[in-house]
């Protein structure tokens, strides 16, 4: 029997050297089981290299920035609706993700879906509000707190030890040694995503990630938690393995069952060297970039999604590999500048 | 004032500098200017066209079209 | 053969990180009028610069603050919050639409008064408050906001004197989770001085406590933050019934609502960010209805909301004055208005829209104003179709403060008019001239004549 085709609208194109998680995620709609994915990509600017990758993304469209509001972005989604009969949609940048669980009702009645975290959810996680989060559902985090001008965070940072983290909004963090550097850092964050920014507590052990995907109604659909076994000088992971350790599942599976959280998300925890205690440092509410890992382990996370989003019955995964690994690579596509010039002055390719 | 050979014009407004590998985008009325830098016309004769296609007086197109050539310039589009 | 209507000729690099604009579906939608008018009538008739309010925005905005917090909870009031708009054509709407008024200078009170507001209900906050308002105040059987414990006492004093009760409420401030805390208002609820200044006034017996304030911040993004507020006022409320058997009679949750401006080094757009009144409304009485009151005894709730309330029926419409380069290669556009008249922009990054039909190809550009001064910047950084000398702007939300933070600094300040609901237009404050700013000048008379 011939599959059902969806066409699937995804952001995130970007796979550079700090990749967006667009392409990962395309990859597992591809290999779909249950249905045949069209894939409309939908990039920011003319040079995400998913926008020329073909035998991926079968068309692409520009779309405003966030920071633009939400009326052109809606404006811009139906007139692709228009074109494309848009059924799922997932965004994939924390930035948009605002954009989009506003506009998620309004899709919805448009007769695109999505699964993704409600405003409260989305608002919970967000980076100044991870103690509270932590205190509320019993979830070791490291301290922190939330500075909005460079007279507060000379005042908070009294209260740290050094080194302390200094995060953007939502993206970019570094690790200050003095306050001098937290000032630079603070400058160079808000000039670019506004205030407030976090400071966080540094906590010393090793990195650990889980991505993870709820149904919304309190159910884990599935988790799978992996280390970096390389990081990059600019401090991202370039290959990772898939772990055992049914304690972070189960933080997984504890939050998203606490949150009735839907769609995709990534934890970021730190397990501390002296005491084996897993820190919460990060929600992130999306896939992250390696969510490809998690297919290759067994557990195809974006095709869940899709599924869920349709309003099908998903049962959760029970398993994984563990042991696999990923290796990223970089590789130069050649491309024709008949492309490049189609998607810069139509915003369409 | 000369558009330089390497540079390819495109009906879209697509401006490409292959000598360089820049490229740009122009309104309908910069390529009509551009087309006619192309074809050696000078400012004098650009500036004759452009009043006569378009609704506008000799001083804003003569201001406008000196803006637009330093952009060119700056962009390093012309010889 | 009709020529072309003409745009500049614009060209722009493409490449690596540049936002490009997407295809010529989307683009800038010229703002051609404002109810029904035409911005290049009004700017011919008025002249440019000029303020242009909508009435119907007006009484739009307020019913929908309304009925926002009139369907959650069974007692609610506005007050016009005078600083934030006191041109009398826009108090007088809200005061017709059914708002008291709220001022915090003996000038504000003034003009609520000759508005026609009752005394009763001109509500009389801020520190600013000499004992001679205070008489007046008292006289008028105004509620009178405490701000601190001089005033306080300086009340009392005036009771005796003048053998009246006056009706007073007290100013808290509170920590609500949000920063910064605004504690240089009232008296501190955590550390209890909230609570002694209660007691003071209840046991002097000389003053009428009639209800409990408090204003948490300006701009406020977390409607949250209005439901501790209020349950902590709630708390404060029952405490009193508890101790002295007084119903407090309101909780004025004061305004600082945000508007849909969007503040610089915001990331996300301010229509996008900002709750509505429904979010807001949502948290107050959810706080209140559940803090324990008898049905009965739920007190009124007071609002002031004046930003939120205002900021989206104000327009300033202005003209291109000038064109030029930077040496960065940007665009720089001069305008006929500049931090005089918009005081906002020093915060916010206003919308700004052409007046007319415009070119799909936007280009950056720095809009200055026309004060011959460095800071005179309207927007550091915004997309704009090319701007021909003369073409004309609509400047959005800008209802709030500038038509009483405006300075007359270089130039003469244009006149203000408002649309009405059938589309006509009235002058409701006249442009100044020569004659109306020496009218307050002396010169002395040594100085009267010179010789060049």
């Amino acid at each position: 029997m011939k599959k059902q085709q969806i066409n699937i609208a995804v952001t995130g194109l970007n796979a550079v050297d700090s990749p967006g998680p667009g392409i990962a995620v395309i990859r597992g709609l591809k290999e779909s089981k249950h249905f045949e994915a069209r894939i409309i990509g939908l990039s920011y600017e003319n040079l995400e290299p998913g926008i020329y990758m073909r035998d991926l993304v079968d068309k692409v469209y520009q779309i405003p920035y966030p920071s633009v509001g939400h009326e052109t972005l809606l404006s811009r989604l139906e007139y692709i609706h228009r074109k494309e009969k848009i059924d799922v949609i997932i965004p994939n940048f924390d930035a948009e993700l605002f954009s989009f669980i506003k506009l998620a009702p309004k899709l919805e009645s448009m007769g695109i879906h999505s699964l993704l975290p409600t405003m409260e959810q989305f608002d919970a996680r967000l980076k100044g509000k991870l103690n509270e989060y932590g205190d509320k559902h019993n979830i070791l985090v490291p301290r922190s707190a939330v500075v909005f001008n460079i007279e507060e965070l000379a005042q908070t940072l009294k209260t740290f030890d050094y080194p302390v983290m200094v995060k953007g909004k939502f993206y970019e963090a570094y690790k200050a040694f003095s306050y001098e550097q937290a000032q630079a850092y603070f400058h160079k964050i808000s000039a670019k995503w506004g205030t407030p920014i976090v400071l966080q507590q540094f906590v010393q052990g090793q990195e650990l990630n889980v991505t993870a995907i709820g149904d919304g109604k309190g159910k884990l659909i599935g988790a799978v938690p992996m280390r970096k076994t390389y990081i990059t000088d600019t401090g991202k992971g370039w290959a990772g393995i898939s772990l055992a350790d049914e304690s972070l599942v189960e933080m997984a599976r504890h939050l998203v069952e606490s949150t009735n959280w839907g769609g995709g998300l990534e934890l970021e925890l730190i397990k501390e060297d002296s005491t084996g205690d897993p820190y919460l440092i990060e929600i992130n509410p999306r896939f992250p970039a390696w969510v490809y890992l998690a297919v290759g382990c067994g557990q195809n996370h974006p095709e869940a999604l899709v599924r869920m989003a349709m309003g099908e019955k998903v049962d959760p995964f029970e398993d994984y590999d563990v042991g696999k690994m990923f290796i990223r690579y970089s590789y130069d596509m050649i491309c024709d500048l008949k492309d490049f010039q189609q998607i810069a002055v139509t915003g369409e390719l | 004032m000369r558009l330089k050979k390497s540079i390819a014009i495109s009906e879209n407004g697509f401006v490409f500098n292959a000598a360089r590998g820049d490229s740009f985008s122009t309104n309908p009325i910069g390529l009509f200017i551009l087309e006619m830098i192309k074809a050696g016309k000078d400012t004098k004769v650009v500036q004759q066209e452009v009043t006569n296609k378009y609704a506008i007086d000799d001083s804003t197109a003569e201001r406008d079209i000196h803006d637009f050539v330093k952009m060119l310039k700056q962009y390093d589009l012309l010889d | 053969m009709t020529k072309l209507r003409y745009e500049r000729p614009v060209i722009k690099a493409l490449n690596t990180g540049v936002t490009n604009k997407f295809g010529a579906q989307q683009g800038f939608i010229p703002h051609t009028h404002i109810d029904g008018v035409a911005v290049k009538d009004l700017i011919a008739e008025h002249g440019s610069p000029l303020f242009v309010i909508s009435e119907k925005t007006l009484r739009d905005t307020y019913r929908k603050a309304k009925s926002a917090f009139s369907t959650r909870y069974p007692n609610v009031q506005f007050a016009w919050s005078y600083k934030t708009n006191y041109m009398n054509a826009v108090c007088n709407v809200f005061h017709q639409e059914g708002s008291w008024g709220e001022v915090v200078s003996r000038f504000e009170y003034e003009k609520a008064l000759r508005n026609g507001v009752p005394g009763d209900k001109i509500i009389f906050n801020g520190p600013d408050k000499t004992t001679d308002d205070h008489r007046v105040a008292i006289a008028n059987g105004s509620p009178i906001h405490i701000d601190h414990l001089d005033e306080l006492y300086s009340l009392i004093e005036l009771s005796d004197e003048m053998d009246k009760r006056p009706r007073v409420a007290i100013r808290i401030n509170m920590d609500t989770g949000i920063q910064p805390m605004w504690d240089r208002f009232g008296f501190n609820y955590e550390n209890g001085q909230a609570w002694d200044a209660i007691n003071k006034i209840m046991h002097s017996k000389k003053l009428d406590l009639i209800g409990l304030h408090c204003h948490i911040g300006t701009y406020m993004l977390a409607a949250q933050a209005y439901g501790v507020a209020a349950s902590k006022m709630a708390d404060l409320a029952l405490n009193i019934k508890k101790k002295f058997g007084h119903s407090i009679h309101y909780l004025d949750l004061g305004g600082g609502f945000a508007s849909k401006n969007t503040l610089k080094g915001a990331y996300l757009s301010g229509s996008d960010v900002a709750p509505t009144f429904a979010d807001y409304a949502e948290h107050i009485s959810t706080a209140l209805l559940n803090a324990g009151f008898e049905p009965d005894e739920l007190p009124l709730l007071i609002l002031e909301t004046g930003r939120a309330m205002v900021d989206d029926a104000g327009y300033l419409l202005g003209s291109v004055l000038a064109n030029k380069r930077l040496s960065d290669g940007r665009r720089a556009t001069i305008l006929d208005f500049g931090v005089n008249l918009m005081f906002t922009s020093f915060w916010y990054e206003h919308t700004i829209s052409p007046a007319q039909e415009c070119s799909q190809y936007a280009e950056d550009a720095v809009l200055y104003g026309p004060l011959c001064m460095n800071i005179d910047v309207i927007r550091e950084n915004v997309k704009l179709p090319p701007l021909n000398k003369g073409d004309q702007v609509v400047v959005h939300r800008v209802g709030a403060y500038n038509m009483t933070q405006w300075m007359q600094f270089i130039a003469l300040r244009p006149r203000i008019v408002m649309v009405d609901l059938d589309s006509k237009v009235h002058l409701v404050r006249d442009s100044e001239d020569l004659d109306y700013m020496m009218h307050l000048e002396r010169v002395p008379e040594h100085l009267k004549s010179f010789e060049l």
